[in-house]
């Protein structure tokens, strides 16, 4: 369903990725970790191209994403993405943050886009505080309702960029328990994460970059209890 | 009736009052208030015509110098430097001298419209843009990958953000601006300060009478920044 290859991206001199090649199917979670640094979040951000690649290619179900013309903003509609620090709209309610993609991107009317809304609300868990605004929120609360302003779309894939990262400890389990429903519910998912226990039993797949590479890829028994690569290894020993 | 004053004090006002009376100055403001009032209109008027025309001006302009399009990007710089860059009074003059003749036949109280807008939409550019560049740049992102396109993004996410942050600063250009209109007296537009050069001509009562202009002047900004406090008191609530 998602194709890279050959993915290169620099910030100036800073070569942050060395040419990316993976594919993800339909229905997949794949994880991805490696230190701080490595161009995890990066190579997120080129798949919807909220940073351009200077080189290589994207594809979402054949279609390439990064073709100069491109169709970016119907593209990016097709694929939700999560930030770490959540970026809910502070000058709109929870409701209005879920319904404002809908009705001003699809023209959706604004009693259906409520009516998805509020689904979405209560399926993460906050379906009583539509009328509240982002800052009387918790920060697990922010990211569940970041994650239903992103499912609001309609996407085929989530994105998600160290989604639990910023939360306090106590947190955690209330967004990874939302992302588990999804995942089970057969979204296709890529989530940078440092939340092992997440990716051993949700992930499908799991990714380790390290240094702009895609050093080494397996199931999360392959990843975890048999890394072949010394530097997966010498990852793993540490965050362990 | 005294007011609440004692007997002494009433007497003691009823002297200074006379004696004030006894002042030709004095005599001159007293007599004259209704013309400062007219002046102070008109100054009122003036500035918030100018604010208005700043105000888009100025929201055009910020934009400008930060689209992509070299060209937009050229003319919103040189409008921004130039009117910037040089002296307001001298403006005045080349527009109402010079540029607008050449256009319509304008009144001086249009000219000093015309040129404390186009002044004012140069500061009020800056104040928009830094307003704009000081919104999370986490909310143009979390836009876009909604699918937004970038025009949404500034109207619905930026711009709404952005304009809390710009009141304070916007209602700091008001009361410049006010100020800044005692420069159009020089094109006979009769607001207060050529108000006071009139009455200053026919009485040579320079205290008294730039005194009184100076106090017209100061009621207008200080209600301006007071409407501004509450302004802000209100949006910090929300
Ligand atoms: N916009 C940017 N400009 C310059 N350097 C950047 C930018 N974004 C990321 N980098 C650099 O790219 C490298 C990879 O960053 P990132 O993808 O955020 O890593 P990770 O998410 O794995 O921690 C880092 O060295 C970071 O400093
Ligand atoms: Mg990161």
């Amino acid at each position: 369903m998602i194709v890279v290859k050959n993915l290169h991206k620099s910030f100036g001199k800073l070569e942050v990725l060395k040419g990316i090649d993976c594919h993800i199917d339909q229905k997949e979670v794949v994880c991805v970790i490696g230190p701080s640094g490595s161009g995890k979040s990066t190579f997120l951000r080129c798949i919807n191209r909220l940073e351009e690649a200077q080189q290589g290619q994207v594809f979402l179900d054949g279609e390439e994403v990064t073709a100069p013309n491109a169709d970016i903003n119907r593209i990016r509609q097709e694929m939700g993405m999560v930030f770490q620090l959540f970026n809910l709209f502070p000058h709109k309610t929870t409701l209005e943050n879920v319904t404002l993609g809908p009705i001003k991107i699809k023209g959706m009317s604004e009693e259906q886009a409520e009516d998805i809304a509020i689904k979405l609300l209560r399926k993460v868990g906050l379906g009583d505080k539509d009328h509240v605004f982002p800052a009387q929120l918790s920060g697990g609360q922010k990211q569940r309702v970041a994650i239903a302003r992103a499912l609001a779309m309609q996407p085929k894939v989530m994105l998600f960029d160290e989604p639990t990262s910023s939360l306090d400890p106590e947190m955690v389990g209330e967004v990874l328990e939302v992302m588990k429903d999804l995942a089970h519910e057969g979204m296709t998912m890529i989530v940078v994460t440092h939340e092992m226990g997440f990716a051993r039993e949700v992930g499908h797949r799991v990714f380790f970059m390290d240094e702009g590479i895609l050093m080494e890829e397996g199931t999360p028994s392959q990843i975890f209890d048999n890394p072949q690569n010394p530097r997966t290894q010498s990852f793993l020993s540490k965050v362990l | 009736m005294n007011l609440g004053f004692t007997s002494t004090e009433w007497i003691f006002g009823t002297i200074i009052l006379d004696r004030l009376n006894e002042i030709h100055g004095f005599q001159v403001v007293a007599n004259n208030l209704g013309n400062f009032a007219m002046g102070a209109v008109l100054t009122l008027e003036i500035t918030l015509f100018s604010l208005l025309i700043g105000m888009v001006l100025g929201l055009i302009a910020a934009l400008g110098k930060m689209s992509n399009n070299q060209l937009i990007k050229f003319v919103a710089v040189a409008y921004i430097d130039f009117f910037r860059g040089t002296p307001l009074f001298v403006q005045i003059l080349l527009l109402y001298f010079g540029i607008i003749p050449l256009i319509f036949d304008a009144t001086p109280v249009q000219a000093a419209i015309i040129a404390c807008g186009l002044n004012s939409g140069a500061y009020v550019a800056e104040i928009v843009r830094a307003g704009i560049q000081a919104v999370d740049k986490g909310q143009m992102e979390a836009a876009r990958s909604l699918g937004m396109t970038h025009g949404q993004s500034m109207r619905y996410i930026i711009l709404p953000q952005a304009f809390k942050i710009v009141i304070p600063p916007l209602i700091n250009e008001f009361v410049m601006l006010l100020k800044d209109t005692s420069l159009v007296s020089a094109i006979s537009a009769h607001e207060l300060t050529h108000t006071g050069k009139m009455l200053y001509a026919s009485t040579y009562q320079a205290v008294w009478v730039w005194g009184a202009v100076c106090v017209f002047y100061f009621i207008m900004t200080k209600a301006i920044s007071m409407l501004g406090d509450w302004t802000e008191r209100r949006l910090a609530t929300e």
